[in-house]
């Protein structure tokens, strides 16, 4: 198990972070919560980009992918709270759950 | 080879933070136990001549989006130790779901065999600068775009967030 590095172990660092990412989306209730989760899976995507772009391309084009997911998830998150202020403001709580009726 | 150590410590502590963040029932420490998985992932890209994008990382990620993550918990918190369980029903399918997700993909990685070069010799010519130099010609249609993106997402975040007179 304990082998010289390869993309193999990128990968599979990888899976976990994912993995646990969707779990972590799955079980949180409260949406600030569920917007970790999403950050631990674009975390995880960007793994698999380094490892890629050190052990396949060595041209930094998986590096430059990578910078752009970050700029994503930042807008993404900046958005995302926004949100949920307003959701906030009308419903008095962060529980996703609670948010379950539709008004104009 | 105290490259493979310090991989395994960085994945080490971005795993451990990583499973703290889905364990937490309070926000605050899921929040904090994010800030462990970026460190360690940050480090992890300084491992893999990363290191603009790690820089990036803990500029961007734990400089920029934690705290507006963090700013969004204490905006919305009713009082410090509400914390919303999910059901048992919904954590253990979540779980399953989870366990299901690792073993495939886990599986799926270690099956195929990739195509894998040295990294000493490929990554001699990996410098900031050249990166800069790609952004600007190679990438640039997506690197306007993404401008053009944040300046949407600046707007439309201030006129989202505003309060309803």
């Amino acid at each position: 198990m304990l082998a010289t590095i390869g993309l193999q172990h990128y990968l599979i660092l990888s899976a976990l972070i994912f993995s646990l990412g969707v779990l972590c989306m799955a079980t949180k209730r409260n949406a600030i919560g569920i917007l970790i989760g999403v950050e631990l899976v674009l975390n995880s995507a960007n793994i698999n980009l380094v490892g890629f772009s050190k052990y396949q391309t060595g041209k930094g084009d998986g590096q430059i992918f990578a910078v752009f997911v970050i700029l994503l998830a930042a807008a993404e998150a900046a958005l995302a709270i926004a949100i949920f202020m307003n959701f906030y403001n009308n419903v008095r709580t962060i529980d996703v759950d609670r948010g379950d009726e539709l008004r104009g | 080879m105290i490259e493979d150590a310090a991989f395994y410590i960085f994945a080490g502590v971005s795993l451990f933070s990583a499973i703290a963040v889905v364990l937490s029932k309070n926000i605050v420490r899921a929040a904090v136990g994010l800030l462990g998985t970026l460190g360690g992932v940050a480090c992890l890209y300084f491992l893999a001549d990363a290191n603009l994008l790690g820089v990036i990382q803990l500029i961007v990620y734990a400089g920029g989006t934690l705290i507006l993550i963090v700013f969004g918990i204490m905006l919305t918190s009713q009082s410090p130790w509400v914390g919303f369980l999910p059901t048992k029903v919904q954590a253990i399918a979540a779980s399953i779901v989870a366990v299901i997700l690792t073993i495939g993909i886990v599986r799926l990685v270690t099956l195929v065999p990739w195509a894998q070069r040295n990294p000493d010799e490929l990554s001699q010519s990996l410098t900031v600068k050249s990166i800069g130099d790609a952004l600007l010609t190679t990438y640039l249609v997506p690197f306007e775009v993404a401008s053009v993106l944040l300046l949407v997402v600046m707007i439309g975040a201030a006129y989202l967030a505003r309060t309803e007179k």
